[in-house]
């Protein structure tokens, strides 16, 4: 391999993903400008059923989640799919919303079907309340709120659909995580319609008691947990050499899909370079038309291959790479958690007066801390067995889609063997064996 | 008869007698070091021709074959000494004497083992075809070439065919205008231009894919470090990763043995580039003679115009001894005599060279058209063998990723 340098260590100057910084359950994100400015589009999806419709994004890995499901105790009761992009104008700015379609057997539930249309905001917002209501707890990221580099039209249609089935998996592992999945918060995102869901969003914790936790959290992070649990520092550990390999993948595939197109590149000039020949000759004219067909075709699977994996592979690598940084937040959390148990733990042995307060904070902050140790160590398990499924998936679809290409391939040379034999024979010409 | 490798069997069947008599090949490439014509040290690779007659290896005798080494620059002399010689013939080219053509990890040193191998095999191509050729398979030089090492290069000097080859030389490259050139070789010549454009189009493009195609399987040998260390931080998935990661470093490794199998199917493009010079040679000979005769011609039809003039006291052409005459006053008969009894010769030896020229234009054209058609089916044939074996490995390519992305699979789904 002399010569041939692959460099894809994680190094951040060189990252070809920007991976914005997590937003923490501390402070929720006001931007209004979440939402990205759209060409006008009507982006529907082409099968009527759109239940049906999103399913087709990645058969394999859903067909296995629901496997899982199947497998568990509970069997699946509330179905979730995001479609129907649209574009909104108003005189401030410009939008997209989504369409979020819910079909449940649920008791909690009014109706057994709704549809609401939600912007990106409004996940964003969901994702907040339920980092807030349980940090420990590991929430699936959302898609990037900004434009990833490489890009060439800023809002296009493949950034939206990219966008678009990520949110759908966004809402999906939300629906199939046994605690999200009967959050309030959740309820309303699915069935309340936009101006409910406003004025909702209204009531929740001011801003300033947010920033009061806020405060308080900084404050608990700036002292440091003094004995953290053996198994939570194993587990950081984990998530640090996990997140250098995971993120290497990414890149790893990011290299392979740059490498495919150049090779695409040249590969086109390849077809009509044969069929330009085939016009200068005669008996060869027909097996140079031939070849230049079977390289055009080739071609055609070589790009159906590009797209498979971007379509599939990247998006779910990209997703566990922002999986890390969620888990990273969480670990701080809990950590945070338990300084804060430590600090009053500290307190109440040193300061002599307003004991019994203390003594009560103290309870209620041994409480928190183990309540976030059994979520967390619970929700880890959940996370990890999801993690496994969602990956091998992947990777076994990605392995189908490469069989399945070369098997094309196949196909398309053995015919063009094929038809030079029959040929031969009839012509009574050299015997091929 | 013998399978001469890309040649198939068609060669043999129409066999010339030299191959009937006796098996040709290149064995093997050596380097040496040696004082060159300016007693300067040079490293020159040789190679080694061995023949061995027929009879003997049907015997069952196997006896060591008789051998010579040789080096390029004797092949090109070979070669040159064909050219001059039967001018009428396609002569199969050599191998290229520079690697040109190729992908970034192919070696354009000439001393790379790889490039000194894939011209061993293009040199046994060569000799060959030679030996295959109805004409040239019976050249005696061609003969001596292959079994007297000593000498070899004097015998052919006395030949004297420099001479003919400087002139041959001048002549392909000068610039004249042929007023009635055979149209059949006209629009060869027009073939061989365009066959030599389309195939050096397709090696600059075939090579290009080629690195990019490398570029694809290399980068997949990076999965395989990864999943390794990632099984390393992973309990159940462990396994599944490592083996995976396995036939990951097996998929990029399987691109050298794809790409060196591609090189061959690019060397027989390479060798049908270069017939397609030797093919214009031809038809720029052809344009030679047929310019020779019709200035032979048309020197002729100008001698007898002057003859005519001089003879009925008209002129119609300016000469400047006209001119002359006409100044200094009018020849006298008996000068007028002595004129027309030279142009009388002039035109008798001008009909001669005329006839001969003619003769010599159309024995040239019986020739080679007979061997323009010999090569044509050759070259169809072969190209056509060179496209279905490209699809043969194109089909072996696919197959092998077929299997690796097969096990990947199995390995991935016991994540």
């Amino acid at each position: 391999m002399s010569g041939f340098v692959v460099d894809s260590t994680v190094s951040s100057g060189n990252s070809s993903v920007a991976i914005p910084t997590d937003i923490s359950g501390q402070i929720l994100d006001l931007d209004e400008d979440d939402d990205l400015e759209v060409f006008s589009k009507d982006t529907t999806v082409t099968d009527g059923s759109s239940f049906n419709a999103s399913m087709q994004t990645s058969p394999a890995s859903m067909i296995n989640q629901y496997k899982f499901e199947e497998d568990a105790e509970d069997t699946k009761d509330i179905f979730v799919t995001v479609d129907n992009p649209e574009s909104h104008v108003t005189a401030i700015e410009t939008y997209i919303t989504y369409r979020v379609v819910t079909k449940t057997t649920r008791s909690e539930f009014d109706s057994s079907e709704f549809e609401v249309r939600r912007r990106y905001q409004d996940f964003l917002w969901l994702k907040g309340r339920l980092e807030e209501a349980h940090p420990t707890l590991i929430v699936h990221p959302l898609p990037e709120k900004f434009v990833v580099k490489g890009m060439v039209e800023r809002f296009n249609e493949d950034f939206i659909e990219t966008r678009r089935r990520a949110l759908h998996r966004f809402l999906n592992k939300i629906a199939e995580h046994p605690i999200f999945s009967s959050s309030e918060d959740f309820k309303i995102f699915l069935t309340a319609a936009s101006g409910e869901l406003t004025s909702y969003k209204k009531q929740g914790p001011g801003f300033l008691s947010r920033m009061g936790e806020t405060v308080k959290a900084v404050a608990a992070a700036v002292r440091g947990v003094r004995n953290r649990p053996q198994e939570f520092t194993e587990m950081q550990e984990y998530v640090e050499a996990f997140s250098q390999k995971i993120s290497s993948l990414d890149k790893v595939t990011q290299r392979i899909v740059r490498e495919q197109k150049e090779y695409l590149e040249e590969l086109k000039e390849c077809g009509p370079t044969y069929a330009l020949w085939s016009q200068s000759e005669e008996e060869l004219a027909e097996p140079l038309k031939d070849v230049a067909g079977c390289v055009d075709r080739c071609c055609k699977e070589t790009e159906e291959q590009v797209k498979n994996l971007n379509d599939n592979l990247i998006p779910v690598l990209h997703e566990y790479a922002l999986c890390t940084d969620t888990l990273k937040a969480v670990l701080r959390r809990r950590d945070n958690i338990q300084a804060d148990f430590e600090a009053k733990t500290e307190a109440l042995a040193t300061k002599k007066a307003d004991r019994d307060t203390m003594r009560d904070d103290l309870d209620k902050a041994e409480d928190r801390l183990e309540w976030a140790n059994n979520a967390l160590k619970s929700d880890w398990t959940r996370w990890q067995k999801d993690m496994r499924t969602d990956l091998r998936s992947a990777f076994v679809d990605t392995a189908e889609r490469n069989v399945n290409y070369y098997e094309k391939c196949l196909a398309v040379w053995e015919s063009f063997l094929h038809s030079q034999r029959t040929d031969a024979e009839g012509n009574g010409n050299v015997d091929f064996s | 008869g013998q399978f001469l490798g890309g040649l198939g069997f068609v060669m043999v069947e129409k066999g010339t007698s030299l191959l009937k008599m006796m098996e040709i090949s290149v064995a093997e490439a050596e380097k040496r070091t040696g004082k060159n014509a300016v007693n300067m040290q040079e490293t020159y690779t040789v190679y080694l021709i061995e023949t061995r007659p027929v009879d003997a290896a049907s015997e069952g005798t196997n006896p060591v074959p008789d051998s010579l080494w040789r080096r390029y620059s004797e092949f090109e002399l070979l070669r040159n000494y064909l050219l001059v010689t039967y001018p009428f013939s396609v002569v199969p080219p050599l191998p290229e004497k520079r690697a040109e053509f190729v992908w970034h990890k192919l070696s354009a040193d000439n001393m790379d083992p790889d490039f000194v191998e894939r011209r061993r095999v293009g040199l046994e191509n060569f000799l060959l075809r030679v030996a295959s050729h109805p004409d040239l398979s019976s050249d005696k030089i061609f003969y001596s070439f292959l079994t007297e090492e000593n000498g070899w290069k004097e015998t052919v000097f006395e030949t004297g065919f420099q001479a003919k080859a400087d002139s041959r030389l001048k002549a392909l490259n000068a610039t004249f205008r042929v007023k009635n050139p055979d149209k059949r070789f006209a629009e060869m010549k027009h073939y061989g231009d365009e066959l030599q454009s389309v195939i050096s189009q397709l090696l600059r493009v075939r090579a290009r894919a080629a690195d990019r195609l490398y570029g694809v399987y290399k980068v997949h040998g990076n999965y395989g470090r990864v999943f390794s260390e990632w099984s390393a931080i992973e309990k159940e998935m462990g396994d599944g990763l490592q083996s995976a990661g396995h036939h990951m470093d097996a998929y990029a490794a399987s691109v050298d043995d794809i790409l060196e199998e591609e090189e061959h199917y690019a060397d027989q493009l390479k060798e049908y580039l270069f017939y397609a010079d030797a093919l214009r040679a031809v038809c720029r000979k052809h344009e030679l003679t047929q310019y020779e005769l019709e200035m032979a011609a048309q020197d002729l039809t100008s001698k007898k115009q002057q003859r005519e003039e001089l003879a009925t006291g008209t002129i119609r052409t300016f000469s400047l001894k006209g001119m002359t005459s006409k100044l200094f006053g009018q020849e006298t008969p008996e000068q007028r005599e002595a004129k027309l009894k030279m142009l009388e010769t002039q035109i008798e030896e001008g009909e001669e060279l005329v006839k001969e020229r003619n003769a010599e234009c159309e024995e040239f054209v019986k020739s080679a058209w007979v061997d323009i058609e010999r090569f044509k089916e050759q070259k169809d044939h072969d190209l056509r063998e060179a496209l279905i074996s490209y699809a043969i490995m194109q089909i072996s390519m696919c197959k092998k990723g077929i299997q690796v992305w097969n096990n990947a699979k199995e390995c991935f789904s016991k994540m």
